[in-house]
């Protein structure tokens, strides 16, 4: 019963956010990266979001805002779920305003040594 | 195998403990033939006799002190233990092993096996897993029977569940007379093996040098059959210290020893196997601990080649090319849910997950718990694992039961000739034409994914904390062009030297703990380079930081007996697993995490491995926290390495 209860409270959650998310506050990159931080988003997804072993890349994101927060609030892979009482609205706002905000990673080719190791 | 080698008993003489004879102490030098009673010193006329000397005179004479003898028991169980071929032995020392330590280093020689000097028990076994996985010889490890094994325990358990022969002998004081102080009461157990029956294959306390000979090879012999699991005998003090008795001169002997054949799989067995395989249109390889030689890479090539099929090795040992087309990287979820799923046939050679390779359950941050395969319906499951023949009861590793279609239970790699060659027979044309199709469609994939794994890797590559990626590549850039051996686990950089590296050779991946027991990493790494050093193998390690601060002592150990090794820090600050398994309990519930750093961080102070390292002796340089620095500093460690001394260089790095 707690389980279902719970999980109907994060749906509503969710469809409630999806349906505000339109017209939510533009997000600030600068706090969104202090709640990068604060929030332990870097622990998988690495400090600049580049990703690694546990969570995905998500620098300069291609979600939009609304998708980004409806994955969060209910992820389909192994993340931990983040309900608004620990993340609100408006502070995923601020952190996918940050993720959006970093520069697109230079390609492989670009970089000599990567290159060089590639073409080995 | 190891020679017969008999006992010499008229090298020394031989001092027989007798009740006979004067009160007086009675000296005899090594080498003495037979010790007479020495004529008694000549008395004053006066004054009158003591109280003391009175009764001296009269009670009943004491036993003679005998001081020496020039023929120890212990030198007979150094002749047993020579005869086993053993290159060093692992230890930090214990009194309850002196009589045997003295023995190996002066009648020993200290040679064949030699001596080395470990700081901390569960070093000296971790250290011999990591030796074993490079040299495919096991170590003669020493310890108390009591606190020494205690220590080693853990590591023990590491090697028992990543299938590593260690053979450890255990010294131990079983006759209570002998006890000298409260010191060796506490040091003595009724059953010393005990405490670590659960995690071993066999062991034995042997009451006489004979029973100590049998034993002893009966043990060497157990340990090197697959499954290949440490072994424990128990010296006892009382054999190790007093004169090896005159009978047991003349008859002892050292037993032959012959390592038995790894047991291959069952003909009809293996040709149901072949027959469902060769029929399969899109058959998957998982490989666990399959090539225990050289030879398993080769036969293992031979076999994915034969069939055509994906290979997913669960990086336990270098089983594999890492750039051969048919090498899949998938290692977890969801990419390894991915390749089984689309499997008609599942072959699992010495795989001990392969029930978690084969399901998938509800992940950790959701409540409850269920599991399904993943494999699609009708697919069929076959497992060759020498893990069937050998099993014990109360620690887990076994894992979950796995409902599979064919079991054969014998050693993988012993029965890939026969599996190969029952494959090809069944290779017809038409078969053969599927098989091309599916090779060249696998190709193609690893092509896109080592695409793919070079992008990814480009991501943060200016960062600080230095992406574990950009750590990899720069480290590979440094070595590459050498006779490289890279010994660490790769769970933690996010396997980034498997994604990004070109292994082909046996000595160049050794998998990690087998128990997940932290604390390995560091010995195993110097008993891994210990072992490369014979070869001129530059060795090389990526250093968790938490798992170092188990017992660092091992790096004055590679600094003393000038082991080369090239140390890299993984230096992310924290226990960092076990902060991610706190953020995932704080949002199960519903809690913010800003208080999981408590406990799991290491830092506030900040640990500095270059000093750490120093203070061991080890050259050093670091913490280095700007990316464009690693690549000098590690040149500069390569160099100090390859001169054959062991260096460290710490990189401040991200999480994963």
């Amino acid at each position: 019963m707690k389980t279902i209860t719970l999980l109907t409270i994060l749906l509503s959650g969710a469809v409630t956010f999806a349906q505000q998310a339109p017209t939510a506050t533009a997000g600030s990159a600068d706090n969104g990266k202090r709640l990068f931080m604060r929030d332990g988003c870097w622990e998988c997804h690495g400090t600049v979001g580049q990703g690694g072993r546990d969570g995905a890349r998500i620098a300069a994101t291609a979600l939009t805002t609304a998708q980004f927060s409806r994955y969060v609030r209910r992820p389909t892979g192994a993340m931990p779920a983040y309900i608004d009482k620990v993340v609100t609205d408006q502070e995923l706002s601020d952190i996918w305003a940050y993720l959006k905000s970093i520069p697109a990673p230079t390609p492989a080719k670009d970089i000599p040594l990567l290159s060089e190791l590639k073409g080995q | 195998m190891a020679k017969t080698k008999k006992v010499s008993v008229s090298r020394r003489g031989f001092l027989k403990r007798t009740a006979a004879g004067a009160a007086a102490a009675l000296a005899v030098k090594p080498g003495a033939a037979l010790a007479q009673p020495q004529a008694e010193p000549a008395r004053p006329a006066a004054p009158p006799a003591s109280v003391r000397q009175v009764a001296l005179e009269t009670s009943t004479p004491a036993p003679v002190d005998v001081y020496t003898t020039d023929r120890p028991g212990a030198d007979f169980m150094v002749d047993v233990l020579k005869s086993l071929n053993f290159d060093y032995i692992f230890a930090n020392p214990g009194s309850s092993f002196r009589g045997l330590q003295e023995s190996f280093i002066n009648y020993g020689k200290n040679s064949k096996p030699e001596w080395i000097t470990c700081c901390h028990e569960e070093s000296s076994v971790a250290m011999a897993h990591g030796y074993f996985k490079i040299e495919g010889k096991p170590i003669l490890c020493m310890a108390h029977g009591t606190v020494g094994l205690q220590h080693a325990s853990m590591a023990l358990y590491n090697a028992y569940a990543d299938r590593v022969p260690v053979y450890l002998i255990l010294g131990n004081e079983q006759e209570i007379a002998f006890r000298r102080s409260d010191v060796e009461w506490a040091h003595s157990v009724q059953d010393a093996a005990s405490m670590v029956r659960d995690y071993t294959k066999w062991d034995d306390s042997p009451v006489s040098l004979g029973h100590f000979a049998e034993s002893a090879v009966r043990a060497y012999k157990v340990m090197m059959t697959p499954p290949m699991e440490p072994v424990v005998i128990c010296a006892n003090g009382g054999l190790q210290e007093e004169p090896m008795p005159e009978e047991d001169r003349r008859t002892l002997r050292i037993p032959k020893l012959v390592v038995p054949t790894p047991p291959a799989g069952d003909a009809n067995a293996v040709a149901d196997a072949a027959r469902i395989l060769v029929a399969a249109d899109n058959p998957v390889i998982v490989a666990g601990r399959v090539a225990r030689t050289p030879n398993g890479i080769k036969l293992l090539v031979e076999l994915a080649e034969t069939l055509q099929a994906d290979v997913i090795d669960r990086k336990f040992r270098m089983n594999f090319p890492s750039r051969h087309p048919l090498f899949n990287t998938a290692a977890a979820p969801p990419d390894l849910s991915r390749v089984v799923a689309g499997a008609d046939v599942v072959l699992g050679l010495e795989v001990p997950d392969f029930w978690n390779a084969t399901h998938a359950q509800t992940p950790i941050n959701r409540m409850g718990m269920t599991s399904r395969p993943i494999t699609k319906p009708g697919a069929k499951l076959i497992t060759i694992t020498a893990g069937d023949l050998f099993s014990r009861s109360n620690y887990q590793d076994f894992g979950r039961y796995a409902e599979v279609d064919l079991a054969i239970a014998a050693d993988a790699e012993a029965t890939l000739p026969s599996l190969i060659e029952a494959c090809k027979r069944l290779m017809t044309p038409d078969r053969k034409r599927v098989a091309e199709e599916r090779g060249r469609k696998l190709a193609d994939e690893h092509r896109r994914t080592r695409e793919r794994d070079f992008d990814l890797a480009a991501a943060g590559w200016d960062a600080s904390p230095i992406t574990t990626a950009r750590l990899s590549a720069e480290l590979y850039n440094v070595i590459r062009k050498e006779d490289w051996s890279f010994v660490s686990d790769t769970t933690f950089i996010s396997w980034w030297p498997l994604r990004l590296w070109d292994f082909d050779k046996h000595y160049q991946f050794i998998g990690g703990h087998g128990a997940y027991g932290i604390g390995y990493q560091a010995p195993a790494a110097v008993g891994a380079a210990l072992a490369n050093k014979r070869h001129g193998r530059v060795t090389v390690n990526i250093q968790c930081d938490g798992d170092l601060n188990y017992a660092p002592g091992v790096l004055w150990t590679a600094a003393h007996h000038q082991i080369p090794i090239l140390n890299v820090m993984h230096n992310n600050r924290g226990y960092h697993q076990e902060r991610m398994f706190l953020q995932d309990m704080a949002s199960r519930a519903g809690r913010g995490v800003e208080n999981t750093h408590i406990g799991v961080a290491l830092d506030n102070p900040n640990i500095n491995y270059a000093m750490l390292a120093k203070a061991y002796g080890m050259w050093s340089t670091g913490p280095i926290e700007n990316p464009k620095d690693l690549g000098p500093a590690l040149k500069a460690a390569l160099d100090v390495v390859k001169k054959g001394e062991p260096a460290l260089v710490d990189v401040v790095t991200q999480a994963r």
